[in-house]
């Protein structure tokens, strides 16, 4: 493989990893903010003793969060010197804007709050509470800003063969960072609800500890229904938007080919595995129903592959300008169909919560647990639609991913680091599995005994 | 064309005090991850021992990503050069520090005795490195290294590991052990900090040595002739790191204001001996790389300017609170029957009350 492939793997592989525990930080770190409103609010024990618990979980995804951060932010100058020397300008500001407002808030007032049991005020110690879950989503949105200058960029003049900043707000308020920051912040409130459902499930089905989990079950239902419906709302708009800034990513993930009026949403397709097989040799569609989810009429226009590819080549020169199209077919129906399964789920859970008996059914309870990894899975597919759907370019129009990766770095020195970062981070990962299972087995500190000293509360250390 | 505009010295200043904030805050955190087995000599002990940069580190830390991110938006052509340049030698950083941060967190979550050995050595092997490997990296920062008319390195990391960048290395690890040492003496009580005491007063004179055996030879090599700015620095820090080293078993206060000193000094020496240079090429000094070369657009710089004046005030206020906070020495009796934070708290509320922040009111609705 060349050293560009290499570190593409590389980049794919730690940025997805990294990206397991960035929405499940997120969604934790709001839900135990929330519990520990309840606490302070009503002085009911369960409510701290749920904080507690959900808090461990929530800083063992932190400290694997924060460790693989440490590589997303040197990574393109690692191994993208040509993307770094390109964008910086840009690309660098809302990086540095993180660190300063966000990354600064949440690691101090997390020690606060691990460490400030008892010592603060329990006013100011759920002050610090909100501050982590408020500086932890706030981080999403600095970098969700720059991505979206590589999907649509906004702001900038081309002066030197570089991008230069001309207007840091518009960077900042790009309607694509504005629409991406609601479906990843809803999206990741939809991963800390299905894992509050698993891990109460898996305690209710034991008949332990019923009301600490029946309090996290009758939180994560409503916050799974909500954001999961909430989640599809604003990815539609986020599509629509797409399919006028990225249009190749939006035909490729339909695999409409040449452009036509009232396109049928594809159901399953096949197709050869190359970058632009040119047409499908299988499609099973449902007539119109594309067009009229894109723009809102049944026979509305939809652009194709083959026609988008003629006039980028006009446009930017000759080349292929589609992605993988089989993979932005596949990743997209793996995102919406993990929304849809967990929307089912939600909708079961309604009925049986209706009934009274969403606690006890064996079923509901049985099928949660495994449920757990759709919103991992979407999100996972989710971000490789979005990024492979965008090549060959790694901003959008102006620069092609094949002459950002560093010209210094050889391929013998990716195969080493990408060798050494994937076997570190799948022994983390067996770690931090094994840890977290246990954490999750053991349940909360015993009633009637969360503030009492002596107890193993161990939020950390 | 100028060297350099005066916004651009503002943010290789800026980029300095952060990268000096870092080494500063870090560097003890280093120390006593170093040190884990060394003062700690059973779980007690080394729970205290975590404890006692528990919950600041990872703000610590942080100071590092904003450097990183600071450099890329202000300078991103030195961004790119080093960070591509230095790729293994980064790699092994990151190795280092990212399996230095979940010791953190995994340390106490398993109950046998191999687990946390396990993870100690692992806290030793993280904090080992990078403290090593910074001072190797600035090193050939300043010394310069290979580097094209494209402004790409053309080294390996062989080419990094050359003797005045080792000497760097070893100065910056005994003086990181060091600091690390002190501030255990300052925030251990009991045989933990005997032992802490003990290692200081073994370490400060070696990092002494190294350290300023380090500083001559950059003062020495320097592009052009000896750099006033930079000699002086350089003078103030073998100052202070020989009174680290004198007061290390005597006064803990001031020997860790004098290992505070040496690094500050230290740092700010190969600063002022790099500006305005953000890479030296030893390949022909026509390759080296100016602020302004480096630099990123006039517009660029002021938006983050403002977003600086802005933030970092209040980000070295609430930093403040949290060791204001934290500020009680901790010892192991604090964690033979008490496992948590909480337990400590509430025991020395007991042994001196009044001590302690008010007791809040009872929580009740609406308050």
């Amino acid at each position: 493989m060349s050293s560009l492939e290499l570190a593409r793997w590389q980049f794919g592989i730690t940025t997805l990893y990294h990206f397991i525990f960035v929405p499940l930080t997120i969604g934790l770190a709001i839900c135990v903010a929330f519990f520990q409103t309840r606490w302070y609010r009503t002085g009911e024990e369960h409510w701290l003793r749920s904080t507690r618990f959900w808090g461990k979980l929530m800083l063992i995804s932190f400290a694997l969060g924060v460790a693989t951060g440490i590589v997303q932010e040197f990574q393109f100058g690692m191994a993208w010197s040509n993307y770094s020397r390109f964008v910086g300008d840009i690309f660098g500001a809302p990086l540095a804007m993180e660190g300063l407002a966000a990354f600064f808030v949440e690691s101090t007032f997390l020690g606060l709050w691990i460490f400030g049991w008892g010592r603060l005020s329990k006013r100011v110690h759920l002050a610090c509470a909100w501050l982590v879950a408020g500086s932890t989503a706030l981080s999403a949105y600095f970098i969700l800003a720059a991505n979206s200058w590589m999907q649509h960029p906004v702001g900038y003049r081309l002066a030197e063969g570089k991008a230069e900043l001309t207007n840091i707000a518009s960077v900042l308020f790009n309607s694509t960072a504005l629409y991406a920051f609601a479906h990843t912040i809803l999206a990741a409130l939809l991963t800390a609800g299905m894992v509050l459902i698993a891990v109460s499930a898996w305690h209710l089905r034991r008949g332990n500890e019923t009301q600490v989990f029946s309090g996290a079950m009758r939180l994560g239902l409503p916050l799974v229904t909500i954001a999961a419906v909430l989640t599809v709302f604003v990815g539609h708009f986020n599509g629509i938007l797409m399919s006028h800034q990225q249009p190749m990513k939006m035909a490729a993930a339909d695999a409409v080919f040449e452009t036509k009026k009232g396109a049928g949403l594809s159901l399953f397709a096949t197709g050869n595995f190359k970058s632009n097989p040119g047409g499908l040799n299988r499609n099973v569609e449902i007539p119109q129903l594309l067009s009229w989810i894109s723009t809102g009429y049944p026979n509305g226009q939809i652009q194709g592959i083959n026609n988008l590819n003629r006039e980028y080549q006009r446009k930017y020169g000759p080349g292929n300008y589609t992605p993988i199209v089989a993979i932005a077919y596949w990743t997209w129906r793996a995102m919406l169909g993990c929304a849809g399964l967990m929307l089912l789920f939600a909708a079961y859970g309604w009925w049986l919560l209706r009934k009274g008996r969403l606690e006890r059914s064996k079923r509901f309870l049985t099928f949660a647990v495994p449920a757990v990894a759709l919103p991992f899975v979407a999100s996972a597919t989710g971000w490789m639609f979005t990024e492979m759907g965008r090549q060959p370019w790694a901003v959008f129009g102006l620069l092609k991913t094949n002459v950002a990766n560093s010209p210094s770095v050889s391929a013998a020195e990716i195969w080493i680091t990408l060798v050494g970062f994937t076997l570190l981070y799948g022994v983390l990962a067996v770690i931090a599995g094994r840890v977290f299972l246990r954490t999750v087995k053991k349940g909360p500190v015993e009633a009637g005994k969360a503030d009492e000293p002596g107890q193993e509360l161990a939020l950390s250390y | 064309m100028d060297a350099y505009t005066s916004l651009q010295v503002i943010w290789f200043v800026l980029i300095s005090i952060l990268w000096l904030g870092y080494f500063l805050l870090e560097g003890f955190d280093f120390g006593v991850g170093m040190l884990i087995r060394a003062v700690g000599h059973n779980k007690e002990e080394r729970r205290a021992v975590l404890h006692s940069i528990g919950p600041i580190w990872d703000g610590n830390e942080v100071w590092l990503l904003v450097a990183g991110g600071a450099t890329f938006a202000a300078f991103p052509q030195w961004y790119a050069t080093l960070f591509s340049g230095f790729y293994l030698a980064l790699f092994l950083i990151l190795v280092g520090l990212i399996v230095r941060n979940v010791c953190f967190e995994f340390w106490g979550k398993g109950d046998s005795e191999g687990w946390r050995n396990r993870w100690e050595w692992t806290l030793i092997a993280g904090s080992f490195l990078p403290a090593l490997l910074w001072g190797v990296g600035w090193a050939n920062i300043v010394h310069g290294v290979p580097i094209d008319a494209q402004h790409e390195y053309t080294g390996t990391l062989f080419d990094l590991l050359n003797p005045y960048a080792l000497l760097g290395g070893l100065a910056t690890l005994t003086i990181f052990l060091t600091h690390g040492a002190v501030f255990l003496e300052l925030k251990t009580s009991g045989e933990m900090r005997k032992r802490a005491r003990t290692i200081a007063a073994v370490v400060a004179p070696v990092a002494a040595v190294v350290g300023i055996g380090f500083l001559i030879w950059t003062v020495g090599s320097h592009r052009a002739g000896v750099d006033a700015g930079s000699a002086i620095l350089a003078a103030v820090s073998a100052l202070a790191l020989i009174a680290a080293a004198i007061l290390a078993d005597r006064s803990p206060g001031r020997a860790f204001a004098a290992t505070s000193a040496a690094i500050a000094t230290f740092f700010l020496a190969l600063f002022v001996d790099l500006f305005p240079h953000t890479m030296v090429s030893s390949t022909s000094s026509a390759y080296d790389m100016t602020l302004n070369v480096s630099s990123s657009s006039h517009y660029a710089l002021v938006v983050m300017t403002v977003v600086a004046v802005l933030l970092v005030p209040l980000v070295l206020l609430y930093q403040g609170w949290t060791y204001w906070v934290f500020r009680r020495r901790v010892s192991a009796e604090d964690f033979g029957d008490v496992r948590t934070p909480l337990d400590l708290i509430d025991k020395a509320r007991r042994e001196h009350p009044g001590d302690q922040p008010p007791e809040p009111k009872p929580a009740g609705p609406g308050s």
